[in-house]
């Protein structure tokens, strides 16, 4: 064949504006295209219970001292507000807690607290007050969350009462002994305190632990099915004939396809990311060139077995079946919704086997945590390789079996 | 005459399944060749490997000068196909899809334009050069088909069953269409179930059964070499052919039994 690299290039090139201008006039698979990820990040960012996700949780208390402590205890449950203004309880008096636990079994409130009738007179007499929560056992996901935040309004309030106890013991004693007069309650109280030293400032939020898996996961499922299914569809078609009646190399028309599905892949990539940033306040910490280079290797890394696939299936049937079954552990074990760390150590295992993870791996530590270039370069490394290994295999293999 | 296609000992077997059996023929240059046969007799299975889309099993063929497997890429610049399947975008305009492949063909952006646009008005397709061909009829996409096939002005033309399944005034517009490109000396390798159109439009014609070619012969003296006086073409091929009915399937798809009991599925 007369063909050389630059007519194979232009040929492919003629192919992918082709199967572009196919795929934008295909209005169903343009919506699918937008709202998948839409959907994913929607979905995986809001099943998870976060902090900030949680709001307005009805909270049942019954408050049955008359004490000053009680009432400034309550006022601080009901004024309790997460970032952007919207209160965390919405709270419902109830007169004892018989009356509280009755509500969480109709399922009225998430939990409730009680305080009984001594509790200021308690804390005033230097004796031990109680209060008690009542968590909804039924939900546990919120039942901890909620236990947390009331168990740490009742440790500050509880420290501030014994900052002032100290305070006045500090007083008195120093009167006798001056060198203790100086002293600094809170120092008795907590002698050691933890500090948090961030790599990046700020707290992070489920989407941002989230939003690099998706845009990987999104990056590979374009990439493979949508390659699959664009040949197969042409092979069930008869256009494929078409193309390879044609005196064209068998490269150019995968190359072709390949370079439209690359052009797709990405473009979806960016539909994640910018979602993830004007909908779910994620930041990009990292160098956007780094972050675009590893999308565009995420497409590089799928491209081979999506090569593979569709010189197998004959038809789109068997290409999205194939696909599914490719993609669902992977989807599952690659760390994209949960952390690898958490899995059994079998697991963990098969996720490290898994190009997907290294991808989700590399893209968060630069989206999440600002990393460069030179902190990815293992899993740059692992998929480059492994994308060259599988176009290896796959582009003879496509050759091969087109014609038989 | 030169002969512009030559077939000796052409053997297809899909696994165990031989589709083409060692068949021979020769098709001069400038004829209209018909290839008859019942369905699964082995017709597409050879117009394929003809057309470079698959390989031969043992045997060669050379169209148009150039060897089918070892000099695929010539023969593809010199051949026309109208398969069975429409080879056209559907979400691309008549203009568009005809524009596509002149490009794959690296003919000049003028001369195909030129091209596409005398082919569409030949075929009576210009004034829906500019619609989406999803939404043609089968005959609309079928003169379409037809001049995308042209557009390369093919030193051989095949046509798989170019008239299957459309209304007497398009099957008539293409079979004129056909006598027109015989005019103009393009040879014509064409497959039919229709009698009279293959006894119409032929030159040649030859009969394939269970992937042997049985009679090859002008359809004139096919007819008087039939005992029956006066016979059609239908007579002849029904002679030679059988009465038997046969599957569809051969070769392409598993049979039923393949699918109860599970045997290994065949790459197309």
């Amino acid at each position: 064949m007369k063909n050389n690299f630059f007519t194979t290039l232009k040929d492919s090139l003629r192919i992918a504006s082709k199967d572009l201008v196919d795929f934008s006039r295909d209005r169903m698979q343009l919506i699918f295209f937008i709202i998948m990820p839409v959907f994913m990040m929607i979905m995986t960012g809001f099943i998870y219970p976060s902090e900030n996700s949680l709001k307005n949780i009805p909270m049942g208390i019954a408050n049955q001292d008359q004490g000053q402590i009680s009432q400034t205890l309550v006022q601080v449950f009901s004024d309790m507000k997460i970032s952007n203004d919207e209160k965390v309880f919405t709270i419902k008096i109830y007169p004892d807690n018989e009356a509280i636990k009755k509500a969480i079994k109709d399922q009225k409130i998430n939990g409730g607290i009680f305080i009984p009738a001594d509790f200021s007179q308690n804390v005033l007499n230097n004796t031990t007050a109680e209060i008690s929560i009542i968590p909804d056992q039924s939900n546990p996901q919120i039942s901890s969350i909620l236990t947390q935040m009331i168990q740490q309004v009742v440790n500050s309030m509880s420290t501030g009462v014994a900052e002032t106890k100290i305070g006045e013991i500090i007083k008195l004693t120093g009167k006798v002994n001056p060198q203790m007069a100086n002293l600094d309650p809170a120092t008795i109280i907590q002698p050691i305190q933890s500090k948090i030293d961030n790599l990046i400032p700020g707290k992070t939020n489920y989407f941002q632990f989230i939003a690099p898996g998706i845009m990987a996961l999104i990056v590979m499922m374009s990439v493979m099915t949508g390659l699959a299914v664009s040949v197969s569809r042409e092979k069930e078609s008869g256009t494929m004939d078409g193309l390879l009646i044609a005196p064209i190399s068998r490269l150019s028309i995968i190359l072709g396809k390949a370079f439209a599905q690359t052009a797709r892949g990405m473009v979806q990539g960016m539909i994640v990311l910018l979602l993830a940033i004007l909908i779910f306040g994620v930041h990009v910490y990292g160098n956007w060139l780094v972050m675009i280079l590893l999308l565009f290797l995420g497409v590089f890394a799928f491209m081979g077995i999506g090569i593979l696939v569709s010189a197998v299936a004959t038809a789109q049937e068997t290409a999205m079946s194939i696909m599914m079954t490719l993609q669902f552990p992977m989807m599952f074990l690659s760390g994209t919704f949960f952390p690898i760390q958490q899995m059994p150590h079998v697991m963990q295992y098969i996720s490290k086997a898994i190009p997907l993870t290294y991808e989700a791996t590399a893209l968060r530590k630069v989206i999440v945590l600002g990393a460069g270039l030179s902190s990815v370069w293992t899993e740059v490394l692992i998929l480059s390789i492994f994308g060259l290994v599988m176009i290896a295999i796959a582009v003879p293999t496509f050759r091969r079996v087109i014609t038989r | 005459m030169e002969n512009v296609i030559e077939v000796s000992n052409l053997t297809k077997k899909f696994k165990e399944f031989t589709a083409v059996d060692n068949i021979s023929f020769k098709v001069k240059k400038g004829e209209i060749f018909g290839f008859l046969g019942p369905n699964g007799a082995g017709k597409s299975t050879t117009i394929r490997m003809l057309t470079t889309l698959i390989r031969p099993t043992s045997g060669q063929a050379f169209v148009a000068g150039h060897n089918i497997t070892t000099q695929a890429g010539d023969v593809r610049e010199h051949i026309g196909l109208v398969a069975e399947k429409i080879i056209l975008y559907d979400r691309l305009t008549a203009l568009e899809n005809l524009k596509f492949f002149g490009k794959l063909y690296h003919i000049p952006k003028s001369t195909a334009q030129e091209r596409a646009e005398k082919w569409l008005t030949t075929l009576e397709m210009d004034k829906w050069q500019d619609k989406m061909v999803g939404t043609f009829s089968t005959g609309m996409k079928q003169r379409v088909n037809i001049a995308r096939a042209l557009l390369t002005e093919p030193e051989v033309m095949f046509l798989d069953e170019p008239t299957l399944g459309l209304d007497p005034q398009t099957s008539r517009s293409i079979r004129d269409f056909i006598k027109d490109l015989h005019a103009h000396g393009v040879t014509v390798i064409l497959t039919t179930h229709i009698m009279p159109e293959a006894d119409e439009l032929s030159d040649t014609i030859a009969i394939i059964d269970h992937g042997r070619i049985i009679a090859v012969d002008t359809p004139a003296n096919l007819k008087k070499a039939n005992q029956k006086p006066n016979a059609s073409l239908e007579d002849v091929f029904l002679a030679l052919t059988g009465r038997d009915m046969r599957e569809e399937t051969h070769g392409d798809v598993s049979s039923v039994s393949d699918h109860i009991f599970g045997a290994k599925s065949r790459v197309r």
